[in-house]
């Protein structure tokens, strides 16, 4: 028995976990399903605490940075950033 | 006579970056793009490098030199100056770029089938999400060209894209690590469509799943004038006086104005107000009306008295 990580990535309407998905990504490191850009249009959970519910583990999220003195309506990459983690076992 | 873009859809594309026109090109001319492309059947070739050594054989596209005005780009007659001098065409490029634009660069997209990577093991993958070439803080926009010569059914893959991302300034595929977008869009669609993006929209091609070859011909515009009012050379235009904030009137028609101020669901709660600003200051730049504002967005921050 082996282990491997499962990575979900959720970037979130407003910066706290019980916040709407607005985008996501998987990246399944038990080879059992490749995830790729564009594979899904509805997202895996409706918020961030959801997902905790689901078992998966913060391990990361994005801090608040204050904007930029001159740049503060530049709009640009998506802020609210939140990492999560699977370990799963078996034979892969 | 070229046919200018309305007010409406110069208002769809400030605030969504892009616009659409359903199998617009004739399918005599589609037919005669593939030809000039070298089009090959894809029952007569066995993989993906003996299909480019085709094409590059056999197509009469011209090389273009970055920089060359639209006008001279295309041979009299080509299919591709029959598309450049389609009314619709030459209207919407006339309305964003001006009739003088140059060509920045043009390339013929490729995406091949499931059977082509199955035949040499490669992983099949979707293009990641980007943005069109590199950071660009620029006011003035370019605009790229999609032209599609067949159907792309859903199964083609055909270009997902995101609107409203325009104006976000981020870097080439700095935003690849996003694989799904809520709201995001897959362009299906009749033979003969053209789209045209803003340069900053985020977009990538979908994989294949069909049996047959899906084809995208793109060329990137670059204007060499001022962007205002070019749609309304007239200048009829007249930005709409103030509403009463949060006050809803359900028998309202919608108006220039609610095109503008359209919201997308991937965008952030706070970010949006700062997306509804941005879209306020290009409208701003379109109309040559450095006053203007939309729900008192602008008008509210810049009451500065110290």
């Amino acid at each position: 028995m082996t282990k491997r990580q499962k990575v979900l990535v959720l970037y979130l309407k407003f910066p706290s976990l019980e916040a709407e998905v607005i985008s996501w990504a998987t990246f399944d490191g038990t080879g059992q399903k490749l995830h790729m850009t564009g594979d899904s249009d509805e997202p895996p959970y409706p918020t961030g605490l959801d997902a905790l519910l689901d078992g998966w583990r913060l391990f990361q999220s994005s801090q608040a940075i204050p904007e930029h003195p001159g740049e503060e309506f530049r709009t640009s990459y998506l802020k609210h950033e939140f990492f999560f983690e699977k370990i799963e076992e078996g034979d892969f | 006579m070229v046919q200018l873009l309305s007010t409406e859809q110069m208002a769809e594309f400030a605030n969504s970056g892009c616009l659409f026109f359903d199998g617009l090109i004739d399918n005599e001319t589609n037919k005669e793009f593939l030809n000039d492309i070298g089009h090959t059947e894809i029952e007569n070739v066995d993989n993906m490098q003996k299909y480019f050594q085709n094409i590059k054989a056999s197509s009469s596209i011209p090389r273009i030199p970055a920089g060359t005005p639209l006008k001279n780009a295309y041979p009299h007659k080509s299919p591709l100056e029959k598309i450049f001098q389609n009314e619709v065409v030459a209207g919407a490029i006339n309305s964003l770029v001006g009739s003088e634009a140059v060509v920045d660069h043009q390339f013929l997209h490729l995406t091949f089938p499931t059977k082509y990577f199955k035949k040499t093991n490669q992983r099949q993958m979707s293009q990641v999400n980007h943005q069109d070439s590199t950071i660009d803080p620029r006011i003035t926009f370019d605009i790229q060209l999609f032209y599609f010569p067949t159907d792309v059914t859903k199964e083609m893959g055909g270009t997902r894209y995101h609107p409203g991302t325009h104006l976000r300034i981020v870097n080439e595929m700095g935003i690849a690590k996003y694989q799904n977008i809520k709201g995001q869009k897959k362009i299906v669609c009749k033979a003969g469509t053209i789209g045209i993006f803003h340069n900053g929209l985020w977009h990538g091609a979908g994989v294949n799943f069909s049996d047959e070859i899906r084809y995208m011909f793109k060329v990137r515009l670059q204007p060499t004038e001022k962007q205002e009012l070019l749609w309304d050379p007239e200048k009829k235009y007249k930005p709409l006086p103030n509403k009463a904030l949060y006050w809803t009137d359900e028998n309202q028609e919608k108006t220039v104005n609610d095109i503008l101020m359209k919201s997308y669901p991937w965008q952030e709660a706070d970010t949006n107000r700062l997306d509804k600003i941005n879209t306020i200051k290009f409208w701003r730049m379109l109309t040559g009306n450095k006053n203007l504002d939309i729900d008192y967005w602008l008008t509210r921050i810049e009451n500065e008295l110290y």
